[in-house]
């Protein structure tokens, strides 16, 4: 490996580093509101807007992203929807996450047992104190490990942005690659960059999980 | 809309042909992770440090690492490192294995554990060998447990197999864009018909089976 | 008795689950301080009765009320009809998320907007009197079953309720557990409060109850004090229920 090659192309990956970490962490906080709203009509069984949300869910949980932002990229705009890449890459990522948080966030409330909200009826509490200080914490709590899955999922995914040409750390080194042929120096690099982005995460994430499971189980 | 450039020719069957190319890659790969994930998981269920320690690095790499930049090491590392050119197709159907073994092995050893120890012990005390506790008690209640789970890995599966485009597989989407390519003329807006097909297309070889190992998981837990 | 107040006040109610009727045409006055056992085979209604009492379960046919206020469960005050009756589950149903201070502090502060220094204070003096000083900052996770349950009652009791009910709170306790439990609902029957007690344990009921009310089928089939109700059962149903807890000797 060439030391002065990994030199000049630091930048490069630097630069790419920070536009995957910013449309990744975009989309997730999209997929987060997307999820926390849909699962909510899923539980509450809202008329209507619960089957548009059912359908939803299962249109992307059972696509892949690449599909996903083909469509959104290449196809809508012939409707004359014209979304700019980085656009692009937020929603698509927001709309597979959300599909995901959604499902995972429901199964959270679902498991809150029925005699808990009995017992904070029975203390006379009405139904937004039983959702806010009972129900909803629980849920989060039972469902961390899931959503601590599908934030590193989300972020794995960003992979798939080169496709639509925006200029991520995939993108870059397929670049360097195609063009000058720094085969091993750039697979290293893309290798230590997706580390920088993902390890912390694992690690709190792991760490996270310990302390919710704790608080409910012991 | 662009659906009609599809109707062209063999338009339509090269799409399904291509989707094909995705399906064969996933099946192969579901196979292989399912043989290797099974083995994997009854080791790391022996709980020996080293084999421990081993898998632990193990999954942590496929946790972390997306699946692409594997399909980029095998693709374009190794045939540079080794001097040996791998098919496109052969890198893909390492890495995804290489994937779905971890997935397997994770679920196949938490099956493993999950199964309380009163169950061996009750068996045990019907006087039941440890042969006969296995083969009637405890694989029939981790293969109910299984079975769901690995149904779900081939939609994953599936779904990741869209990636190979990116090392030029010429898979459905692929096919996609070049029919698109060929008919720029006679159909200015084919992008959307042919990739609203494409996503339907996943969408049909998907939905059938998530349905299936969710009806499972309900039908046997 | 007969002088005192009528607290609760149930008229011919009837409950239905789709076309299982659990409850007909039961009618029962609590007076205040009275303290009513409730007994009977499982599946005789016994739970639901209870449950219908704070609104938990619609009632199909009758009235149920609270010094002259109806309970309705669909109604815009039910929450505060349920601040006037506590209850005490079987599965005690802690908030595992909350330690037990918070527990029992919860419902008085978010729901009834009291000074938290003053509920503090209040939930403190309970938690000493029923022997649990030394967990108020834990988990209910980190408690037995028994000490659990006292802490379900303390934080029923906060809520300063006119009626207590006490849903078989002892059915899941391992025996040795039963008794301190037991203890402290008997510490707040000498304290003269009004409580509903659906139980097993035929030896507290008779010693704690005024009034026994055996539900069979639905129905209220004796209503009797409790000496009389445990010596000498007026109907049949009632003996054949008293003597499955008899053994013979050998």
């Amino acid at each position: 490996m060439d030391t002065e090659v990994l030199r000049s192309y630091l930048p490069l990956f630097w630069e790419a580093l920070i536009l995957t970490v910013r449309i990744g962490w975009l989309g997730i906080a999209l997929a987060f509101a997307i999820g926390i709203i849909t699962s909510a009509l899923l539980h509450f069984k809202v008329p209507v807007l619960s089957a548009v949300a059912k359908v939803y869910i299962e249109l992307f949980r059972n696509t892949p992203l690449l599909v996903q932002l083909f469509f959104i990229y290449y196809g809508l705009p012939v409707l004359g929807f014209q979304v700019s890449a980085e656009g692009c890459g937020i929603a698509g990522l927001g709309l597979l996450g959300g599909s995901y948080m959604a499902e995972t966030i429901r199964s959270g409330l679902d498991a809150v047992p029925l005699s808990q909200t009995e017992s904070a009826l029975a203390l006379g509490m009405n139904k937004r104190q039983l959702f806010g200080s009972i129900v909803l914490p629980q849920a989060f709590s039972t469902s961390v490990p899931a959503l601590v899955a599908n934030v590193i999922f989300l972020l794995k995914e960003t992979s798939v942005f080169s496709a639509i040409s925006l200029m991520d750390l995939m993108f870059t080194a397929k670049d360097l690659i195609g063009l000058y042929y720094d085969t091993t120096e750039a697979l290293f690099l893309l290798v230590i960059f997706y580390v920088i982005m993902l390890l912390p995460v694992s690690i709190a994430g792991s760490f996270i999980e310990k302390k919710a499971r704790f608080r409910i189980f012991g | 809309m662009g659906f009609e450039v599809l109707l062209k020719g063999t338009n339509f069957i090269r799409l399904l042909q291509g989707l094909w190319v995705a399906l064969r890659i996933s099946l192969i790969s579901v196979g292989i992770s399912i043989v290797l994930g099974i083995i994997l998981g009854t080791l790391m269920s022996l709980k020996k440090p080293v084999i421990t320690a081993v898998s632990r690095v193990y999954l942590e790499i496929v946790r972390i690492m997306p699946q692409m930049v594997l399909l980029f090491i095998v693709f374009f590392g190794f045939s540079k490192a080794m001097g040996l050119n791998l098919p496109a197709e052969a890198s893909a159907i390492i890495v995804f294995s290489f994937w779905g073994t971890a997935e397997m092995g994770d679920l196949v050893r938490g099956c493993l554990i999950s199964i309380p120890v009163i169950q061996y012990e009750s068996s045990y005390a019907l006087g039941m060998s440890k042969f006969n506790t296995y083969f009637y008690v405890i694989i029939p209640q981790i293969i109910r447990r299984l079975i769901p789970l690995s149904i779900n890995l081939i939609t994953r599966m599936i779904k990741t197999t869209s990636l190979v485009m990116m090392i030029g597989i010429v898979e459905v989407l692929k096919v996609g864009q070049q029919i698109i390519e060929a008919n720029r003329k006679s159909s200015p807006h084919a992008a959307f018909g042919v990739f609203a097909t494409v996503f339907l297309l996943y969408f049909l070889a998907c939905w059938p089976i998530s349905r299936l190992s969710k009806y499972l998981e309900k039908r046997w837990s | 008795m007969g002088m005192e107040k009528e607290v609760l006040k149930i008229e011919h109610i009837h409950k239905k689950f789709d076309d299982l009727t659990v409850l007909e045409d039961v009618s029962l006055t609590v007076h205040e301080g009275e303290i009513i056992v409730i007994v009977g085979p499982s599946g005789c209604g016994k739970s639901t009765f209870l449950r219908c009492l704070n609104g938990l379960e619609e009632i199909n046919e009758g009235h149920i009320y609270i010094d002259e206020e109806p309970v309705n469960p669909a109604g815009k005050n039910i929450t505060k009809i349920r601040e006037r009756i506590g209850m005490v589950f079987q599965s005690y149903d802690l908030f595992p998320h909350k330690t037990i201070l918070e527990n029992v502090c919860l419902a008085p502060v978010k729901v009834q907007k009291r000074k938290k220094d003053e509920v503090k204070e209040e939930a403190l003096k309970l938690l000493e009197r029923v022997g649990l000083s030394a967990k108020v900052n834990s988990f209910p996770r980190q408690l037995s079953g028994g000490q659990k349950q006292r802490v379900a009652i303390v934080r029923a009791l906060i809520m300063h309720p006119e009626v207590l009910l006490f849903d078989e709170v002892t059915a899941a306790l391992d025996p040795e557990m039963v008794r301190e439990v037991l203890d402290v609902m008997l510490d707040l029957a000498k304290q003269k409060r009004t409580m509903l007690i659906v139980t097993h344990e035929m030896a507290f009921a008779r010693a704690v109850a005024d009034r026994v009310i055996f539900l069979d089928g639905g129905h209220i089939v004796e209503d009797a004090d409790p000496k009389q109700f445990f010596d000498s059962p007026k109907t049949d149903r009632a003996k054949k229920f008293l003597s499955t807890f008899e053994f013979e000797e050998k």
